[in-house]
């Protein structure tokens, strides 16, 4: 199974970081996705690193989407929305499957977008979507990087909606991206198409 | 866009760990790829090489290094009463279990520079077990081994030790446990005595003692499911009949061949006990 974008690209993962202002945006796009995605969507978003975390409670009756929070060596499957738990980073691993890791903090935080992001470039290669949603931090813009080097396919949501544009803009000036789009087109990017016609086999990992 | 060929740099990793095995050996062959990846790839940078083959050989030919090599490959990340919920469950649902021994024997694997072994034995004080406890704190990396044993921190974490140790059911002050100096925190002689910090690798060694509490946290992360389950098999074969293991608040034992081997004690903060039969 993949999923199919405008334009016939097949991807195998979508990648989302987020920060400020990132659960309001999550709250418009996740909804909008279908229980059958044909990916997999792993998901760093900022929080406080002492508490647990809410966020699969609070989407997953939301969502027609499967919503868990990530435990590691998880399978990663598709048609699951994965939020990466607190206080660990979450990587993905041949299978593919979840790794979580306790490394230090990037950019302050831990999940870190950049760490998710890098990592995923590396096990989807250019089947691979990754979006940069609100956010006050430069976490991420070098993840998005490692995604456009890879081949992969970018995306950041259009500055002027966010509520904290300075993760957008972070990860602009790193270099040109394949779509600025507001939240609710970026949810179209996933709506508007079927999944994938089968012709696509799953492919595995590249690590 | 120049990339390399896809595979190449798992070639080189490979060659690297392999490098690293025949010439030291340690083992990180079964480690888990994508942090191995992260943290070679920081150790890189640190010491200045363009590609993994560079640093394969300045491991290779310059054997000083390797000690700084080991830290990155082992980043230690700790802090004392880490997931204070863990540490109460300790204290609400197994000490009074563990106080129908006569003597304790508590293995903390894989403890880094030894902030959750310390952490254990401030709670075996306060819960009047430490006087007839022995706490083995193992980890591959000497050089974490001996700040470990050295019991001294930064004063800078204390106040994030205090609050976590407070959460964790305290029944005493953490200060009661160190010495403030110099921008130091030096932790107690007198726990110290219970505490013994020694050389083991969860990859190669095998069991050494029997114990009745494991706590090995936030270790199985960084391992492949082989590895997972080597490690989870020398808990088990470590622990006593109906012995205790804690493991990280993320890590399950759900994808583990050694499941069977252990009920769910208290499953939100990942402690198990051995089964009878196991």
């Amino acid at each position: 199974m993949s999923l199919v974008l405008p334009r016939g690209r097949e991807i195998d993962a979508v990648v989302i970081g987020t920060s400020a202002g990132g659960v309001e945006a999550l709250m418009l796009l996740l909804p909008q996705l279908p229980a059958g995605l044909g990916a997999p969507v792993l998901i760093v978003l900022h929080l406080p690193r002492e508490r647990p975390s809410l966020l699969a409670r609070i989407f997953a009756p939301r969502c027609a989407i499967r919503v868990v929070e990530a435990e590691d060596k998880q399978p990663v499957e598709p048609g699951t929305v994965y939020f990466a738990p607190p206080d660990y980073h979450m990587l993905i691993d041949a299978g593919p499957q979840i790794a979580l890791a306790s490394d230090e903090l990037v950019h302050h935080s831990r999940p870190s977008i950049d760490a998710l992001f890098e990592s995923a470039a590396d096990a989807y290669g250019a089947r691979l979507l990754g979006v940069i949603l609100t956010g006050a931090s430069a976490d991420g813009a070098e993840g998005l990087d490692a995604i456009r080097r890879a081949g992969g396919l970018t995306v950041v949501q259009q500055p002027e909606e966010a509520y904290a544009a300075l993760m957008i803009e972070s990860a602009l000036a790193r270099g040109p991206v394949d779509f600025v789009l507001p939240l609710q087109e970026i949810a179209a990017l996933f709506t508007a198409v079927e999944d994938g016609p089968g012709a696509a086999a799953p492919r595995p990992a590249r690590t | 866009m120049i990339r390399p060929a896809p595979g190449d740099s798992e070639i080189e990793l490979r060659l690297l760990i392999d490098a690293i095995y025949l010439k030291y050996h340690y083992d990180f062959r079964e480690y888990a790829a994508a942090s191995l990846k992260r943290r070679v790839k920081s150790a890189m940078l640190k010491f200045n090489c363009a590609t993994l083959s560079q640093l394969q050989d300045r491991v290779l030919h310059d054997p000083a290094i390797f000690p700084a090599l080991l830290d990155v490959l082992t980043v230690p990340v700790s802090e004392m009463f880490r997931d204070p919920g863990y540490f109460r469950s300790l204290r609400e649902t197994v000490v009074p279990l563990l106080r129908t021994y006569p003597s304790l024997k508590v293995w903390v694997a894989g403890c880094s520079t030894g902030e959750e072994a310390w952490s254990i034995a401030i709670l075996l004080r306060e819960e009047g077990l430490l006087s007839r406890a022995l706490i083995y704190a193992t980890d591959i990396n000497p050089q974490v081994l001996q700040k470990a044993e050295a019991g001294v921190y930064e004063a800078d974490r204390i106040a994030g030790f205090t609050e976590n140790h407070r959460r964790s059911g305290a029944r005493s002050s953490l200060s009661d446990y160190y010495q403030a100096a110099y921008g130091l925190a030096v932790f107690d002689k007198a726990l110290r005595r219970h505490l013994v910090f020694s050389d083991h690798s969860l990859a190669t060694d095998s069991v050494f003692a029997e114990v009745q509490l494991v706590s090995c946290r936030n270790v199985l992360i960084y391992f492949n499911r082989a590895l997972q389950d080597r490690a989870v098999g020398l808990f088990r074969d470590a622990l006593c009949r109906k012995g205790f293991l804690g493991i990280g608040a993320k890590e399950s034992l759900r994808f583990s061949a050694c499941a069977d081997a252990f009920t769910a004690l208290v499953p939100d903060d990942r402690i198990f006990q051995k089964r009878d039969a196991a």
